[in-house]
């Protein structure tokens, strides 16, 4: 049977729902060990034991935070050397990819990033090409690495519970990394996160610079607010909410663009939305294209309408 | 004057966006028929003629030099390059790198980057956050690794002073300050600056820069380790997907919202 790493940075005190979804997923191609940057807390570590974890494996040191990527690349590295895994999975986040890139490097693995699924042999399916292609593919190397977005595996605990060890992991000395020397933290939003949210309600250009409608629809739908590149490089949100080619890529089951024209690095991030709704007030606008239904209309009179509207059938 | 730096700046050539993209051939490569400089490496050429011009330009000695690996075309990333601004290109091409994944590219761009830095030393390669063809971001990050030099990726700012670096990186909980000694590995972020066009004198002045050719030979690498058969990973199958269609539009007669609702219901997402 496969013996199967999962990298989990800095879980605090619960598991976020996309690292369920990795131990799932990693139970579901074999045997499941856990490598953990930061301090166990005995919630996740119930957490483990219950998605059939039989091995944490924890870093000597404690300071891999205090630089850029790679002491954890080195950390994960040595932890999969160690537990002789096969295939080790990471969260699809930019670090998550770059800590996966620099550890393949060391264990002579091939990585495969923006995974949707696994299969029992190690084969990773993921789109291309701003998601106009499906692909196989598989690392000819004795471990694969592979990077596995969010929302693509339903959390679901071991039938059994695993009995919990833990491990101490020796980390390698990296003489060159660059030293984070300041971190703000920024304020969340309260609102679903962007990347994995249901349904998400994206704005641009068009609303000259007043979200409140984006926003009021947002809440009553409970679903996260997007935005392009012209409405964050504007200033009106921030560019955290950004979705396209240099932002964030969504497949929500909706995605609703108010005031976006559908430029091509814009299609990048949401054009695997399942179902695509416009309001656009220009009928040639590009996102008409791709949308299942579009509304050619002013968007500060159809979305105040729609939440309303909402709002009334939800009582 | 602060010292002068020599600086290459990795450019991809890459199948243009704006077109359809197709993978063919054995392994599924991109097809580059209409291809060009792929617009998020201008941020890493601009970041890079910026810090060449706070030091005096090229007058005063500063290099940037435009590294690309690929085939012939990808020549034409490297006059753009030049035309922006860059003050020399090389191009390692060669037929044993076709089908390259990221382990394979990072080989061979480190081992052309040890290449250059065999005279006077290099103290910055700077890349784009991702290609636009591959999406992966790993090449910087695998760079750094192999060349064992601090890696600062995704900068949304970069300041150069003294033998060390300072930069901005955004992440979706945290914004961090970075320092780092330098040689050092940057990726740069499209939030970093805004990049220049190529204006008529600078056309004119690429005419005359050279344009250095290097073959896997040159920089000391086994064609076994790098291309379809070097590569770590492969592409076992593509499939096509459809691309969407329209579907229904509407014009708004002033109950577009409540028909916005009626949808969402029959599609059952509310
Ligand atoms: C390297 C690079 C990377 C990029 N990355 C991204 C990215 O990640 N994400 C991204 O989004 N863009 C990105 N862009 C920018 C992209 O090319 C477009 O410029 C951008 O998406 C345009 O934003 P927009 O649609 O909001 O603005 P516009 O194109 O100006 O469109 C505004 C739209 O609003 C409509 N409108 C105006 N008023 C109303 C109204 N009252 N009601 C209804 N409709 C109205 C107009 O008809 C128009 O279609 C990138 C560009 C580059 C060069
Ligand atoms: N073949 C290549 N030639 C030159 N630079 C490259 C090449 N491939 C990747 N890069 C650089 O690495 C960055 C990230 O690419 P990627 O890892 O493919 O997303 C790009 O923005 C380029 O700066």
């Amino acid at each position: 049977m496969a013996k199967v790493l999962v990298f989990i940075d800095n879980p605090g005190t619960s598991l976020k729902k996309s690292s369920l979804e990795l131990l799932t997923l990693g139970r579901s191609i074999g045997e499941t060990a856990v490598a953990l940057n930061g301090k166990l807390h005995d919630d996740v570590a119930a957490a483990f034991a219950e998605y059939g974890v039989g091995t944490v494996l924890l870093p000597s040191a404690e300071d891999l935070d205090d630089f850029l990527v790679a002491p954890k690349a080195a950390y994960l590295a040595a932890a999969a050397g160690q537990a002789g895994a096969d295939i080790v999975l990471l969260d699809n986040s930019p670090e998550g990819k770059e800590i996966a890139a620099r550890a393949g490097i060391r264990l002579n693995a091939g990585v495969i990033t923006d995974v949707v699924a696994v299969d029992a042999d190690g084969t990773a399916h993921k789109s291309v090409l701003a998601g106009s292609y499906n692909t196989a593919c598989k690392a000819g190397t004795a471990v694969s690495v592979l990077t596995v977005k969010a929302n693509n595996v339903l959390p679901e605990p071991a039938a059994a519970p695993a009995a919990l060890e833990t491990v101490t992991v020796e980390v390698p000395a990296v003489s060159a990394a660059a030293r984070i020397t300041a971190r703000e933290q920024k304020v969340a939003s309260g609102r679903p996160d962007l990347t994995d949210a249901r349904i998400v309600v994206a704005g641009g250009r068009g609303l000259d610079g007043d979200f409140g409608p984006v926003e009021e629809l947002a809440d009553a739908l409970g679903a996260a607010v997007g935005a392009s590149r012209a409405a964050t490089d504007a200033g009106w949100i921030s560019h955290d909410a950004q979705v396209g080619q240099t932002g964030k890529t969504v497949s929500p089951q909706l995605y609703i663009s108010a005031g976006i024209s559908g430029a091509i690095q814009q299609k990048a991030g949401m054009q695997t939305a399942k179902v695509i709704v416009a309001v656009n007030k220009d009928a040639e606008s590009p996102v008409f294209e791709i949308a299942d239904f579009g509304i050619v209309g002013d968007l500060f009179d159809v979305l105040p309408q729609a939440t309303a509207e909402i709002k009334k059938r939800k009582g | 004057m602060e010292d002068s730096l020599k600086i290459i700046v990795l450019v991809k050539h890459v199948p243009d966006a704006q077109f359809d993209r197709h993978l063919t051939g054995e392994g599924y490569t991109t097809d580059r028929d209409e291809s060009i400089l792929s617009e998020l490496d201008e941020y890493a050429l601009e970041a890079a003629l910026q810090l060449a011009e706070a030091r005096g330009g090229a007058k005063a000695g500063n290099q940037v030099i435009a590294l690309s690996m690929g085939p012939s075309g990808a020549v034409n990333a490297i006059k753009k390059a030049l035309q922006i601004g860059a003050t020399e290109g090389v191009h390692l091409t060669d037929d044993a790198l076709a089908g390259s994944d990221a382990a394979a590219t990072s080989l061979a761009l480190a081992a052309a980057i040890r290449h250059l830095g065999s005279g006077a030393p290099v103290d910055l390669v700077l890349t784009g956050m991702a290609s636009t063809d591959g999406e992966t971001s790993l090449v910087p990050a695998q760079l750094a690794e192999r060349l064992d030099l601090p890696q600062v990726t995704f900068a949304s700012s970069l300041e150069v002073d003294g033998g060390r670096l300072t930069a901005r990186r955004d992440a979706d909980t945290s914004s961090e300050t970075v320092e780092a000694p330098l040689p050092a590995v940057v990726s740069v972020t499209d939030q970093i600056n805004e990049p220049r066009y190529p204006n008529f004198k600078g056309i004119i002045a690429a005419k005359r820069k050279s344009i250095t050719t290097l073959s896997l030979a040159d920089i000391g690498v086994d064609p076994a380790q790098v291309g379809h058969a070097g590569s770590w990973t492969s592409v076992l199958s593509a499939e096509e997907r459809p691309p969407r269609t329209a579907g229904t539009i509407i014009t708004d007669e002033g109950d577009a919202g409540i028909k916005l609702v009626d949808f969402l219901a029959a599609q059952k997402l509310l």
